[in-house]
């Protein structure tokens, strides 16, 4: 990560601490995403946005909003971008995946809530969170019990996610969306037009084309691109600014085009295919892609928060008026399928589905420890993957790196069985 | 091996620099082919260019050539505890503990010292308890100081280790329960020599229970054939792990 010791003096952070925090995410990093071969060289300029995350990209949220702006963080993949966007506010996605702040959020939150919470609170705790301080609205959700109680905590807005997906709960998320709307102009005092709305949809749904594209290179046998590196890619989406993103993704799309042309890959034809479903890895995050992938398979699909779940669906575009576009917009993000929702069967049908287009050959259900939501849905879906005959294990584990010896074990012994 | 089984074995402890103690082991065996498992096999793998497999493998096949018919292998060392299902020697499922040492040999290696036992000692004696002191706590920490304040109570050593072999059994067979099996089981690994563990699991299951004849080497003998098919055969395991001489 880059050094901008003075800004990070400026915005209160215990610097000597943070510079700690830096070296381990860096250490972690060149274990993991550094010590693979064979990169796109167009994968330099994402990992230069998980490098700046603590730097240029906090110091870009700072002169905007020397400008007017307002910077609102989120934590979920329902809060709809598309609408801070088009009051302009800078919406970003703040989860932590980081082992280093986990004891300080064991200081004030339980031990036995998921470590993404738990690290998300340990960084504000600590103040080795840059975001924080410079943060006009923090954006909660009613998901999981945990996040959900910690925003009480935290005093943060709270947008109303349904639990079940009927007409009813559409309507009350209907009436979430445009209550966030109204939230949102309230802070930035700008009103939400369909005009603006219609450019920031777009701005969106170039954004999951982009993904969506990328997606169908890791159908290739052999993939161009290696599972830990779209992992890469998919933090960098939670972080960056849309637009620029999209322009550098599609830089990449076009070098893996190329390279598929001239066969180049990180792995030989015939390696065996993995999907990783569950809990999202956020960045800081690259424990278990990395082990897998050390251990000579390749992730082709991730069926998370930080995989499909964020680019499915586009936002039905070409409406031109606003209670309409809001109409579109909640529609799409409640086809997200959280293992929050009771009953999920949309997610076992995508399950099916990714399977097929993916060709894949074995599933590892990613677990956050005490995520009790992906935990519990996994019978459902160990019970479809064996029904199909499509061998799959449960790994569920936190941040810390204790366990590696066991996990990689298990995740040998499963890839022997394939 | 050879063709006619085991020639000769060593075990010994990895202790805190396990590379040196596989060399020092090395050069008083002949060897023809090396095979590493277990979980130093990546270190192995580093420094003598070895091909590796898993424990959860290694058993596996061990155990089938051990005793062909086996369905089920149990295996409880010092780290973890492990149980695999398998048919003709390939692994159809397993599960292995939670990163904690409850259930595994160190839980009750830390239970004998603190009742003053050695491990030899500990299923021997608890064998001859006449009734079990129920001991609640899992945890290795905790049940510690359980035992401490049972001996002060008075509670006779005998019958407290007889309380401590229940509820490691009790562990095993949850563990058990996550993948079901089938008999006969082969019980396998350290603790397998613990005579109390295997007689509580045998009137407990009431399924036919196998002892290797020396339990600790099952691992060690499954990388063995894998080590020698590889000589003899085609065999080249999974990639970028062929041997490079050694
Ligand atoms: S897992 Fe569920 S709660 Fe967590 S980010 Fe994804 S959608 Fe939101
Ligand atoms: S991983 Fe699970 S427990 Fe953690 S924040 Fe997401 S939904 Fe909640």
């Amino acid at each position: 990560m880059t050094n901008h010791e003075q800004m990070w003096e400026e915005l209160g952070l215990d610097v000597d601490l943070h510079k700690e925090l830096i070296k381990s995410i860096d250490h972690t990093f060149n274990q993991t995403v550094g010590a693979q071969n064979e990169r796109p060289a167009s994968m330099a300029y994402f990992d230069r946005v998980l490098h700046e995350s603590h730097g240029g990209r906090v110091a870009e949220l700072i002169e905007a909003r020397k400008n007017g702006k307002k910077f609102v963080g989120t934590f979920c993949i329902y809060v709809p971008d598309e609408i801070a966007m088009a009051a302009d506010a800078i919406p970003v996605a703040l989860c932590g995946g980081t082992q280093f702040s986990i004891p300080y959020g064991e200081k004030m939150f339980p031990r036995n809530i998921c470590p993404l919470v738990k690290s998300t609170f340990g960084m504000a705790l600590s103040k080795t969170c840059p975001y924080g301080p410079i943060k006009d609205l923090g954006v909660g959700e009613t998901t999981c019990d945990a996040k959900k109680k910690a925003w009480d905590v935290v005093n943060f807005y709270v947008m109303e996610v349904p639990q079940k997906k009927s007409d009813l709960d559409l309507k009350l998320w209907r009436q979430a969306v445009a209550d966030f709307k109204s939230r949102i102009e309230e802070l930035t005092g700008m009103k939400v037009t369909a005009h603006r709305l219609t450019q920031t949809i777009d701005i969106m749904n170039d954004k999951r084309r982009a993904l969506q594209k990328l997606n169908e290179f890791r159908k290739l046998d052999p993939p161009p691109i290696s599972g830990l590196d779209a992992l890469v890619i998919m933090q960098a989406a939670f972080n960056d600014e849309p637009t620029r993103f999209t322009e550098h993704l599609t830089e990449l799309n076009n070098e893996l085009d190329d390279r598929v042309k001239k066969g180049i890959s990180p792995f030989k034809k015939g390696t065996k295919r993995i999907m990783i479903s569950g809990c999202p890895s956020v960045m800081g995050n690259w424990k278990v892609h990395s082990l897998i992938e050390k251990s000579d398979a390749a992730i082709v699909v991730d069926e998370t928060c930080t995989g499909t779940r964020y680019f499915s669906n586009l936002v039905e575009d070409g409406v031109a008026d606003l209670e309409k576009q809001l109409d579109a917009l909640a529609e799409r993000y409640m086809k997200i399928d959280c293992a929050c929702f009771s009953p999920n069967n949309e997610r076992m049908e995508t399950i099916e589905k990714i399977v097929d287009d993916h060709t894949v050959d074995g599933v590892v259900q990613y677990i956050l420890q005490y995520c009790h939501g992906y935990n519990v849905e996994a019978i459902r879906v160990a019970r479809i993957l064996n029904k199909r005959k499509i061998p799959n294990i449960k790994l569920e584990t936190d941040y810390s790196e204790e366990d590696m010896g066991q996990l990689r074990t298990r995740i040998d012994a499963f890839l022997e069985q394939l | 091996m050879d063709d006619s089984g085991v020639i000769d074995y060593v075990i010994t402890d990895t202790g805190v620099d396990p590379l040196s103690n596989v060399l020092k082991m090395l050069k008083h065996q002949e060897h023809d082919n090396i095979v590493a498992t277990g979980y130093g096999r990546y270190l192995a793998q580093m420094h003598l260019q070895c091909p590796i497999i898993t424990e959860i493998k290694a058993y596996a096949i061990g155990a089938n050539f051990l005793f062909p018919d086996c369905r089920t292998v149990l295996d409880i060392g010092g780290q973890d505890s492990k149980i695999i299902r398998v048919r003709n020697g390939k692994v159809e499922d397993f599960e292995m503990n939670d990163k904690c040492a409850a259930g595994t040999g160190k839980f009750l290696e830390v239970m004998a010292t603190t009742l003053g036992f050695t491990l030899d000692e500990f299923g021997n004696i608890s064998s001859r308890a006449d009734q079990a002191v129920p001991i609640s706590s899992m945890c290795t920490v905790f049940a510690e100081s359980e035992i401490v304040s049972l001996i002060s109570s008075g509670a006779d050593r005998k019958n407290i280790s007889l309380g401590l072999h229940q509820s490691i059994l009790n562990r095993i067979i949850a563990l058990m329960g996550r993948t079901g099996f089938e008999e006969p089981i082969v019980f396998a690994g350290g603790v397998a020599k613990n005579e109390c563990i295997a007689k509580l699991l045998r009137s407990k299951l009431k399924m036919k229970i196998l002892l290797p004849p020396e339990p600790q080497i099952v691992g060690a003998i499954g990388s063995a054939l894998v080590a020698k098919q590889e000589i003899t055969s085609d065999y080249t395991g999974r990639k970028n792990q062929k041997p490079k001489g050694v």
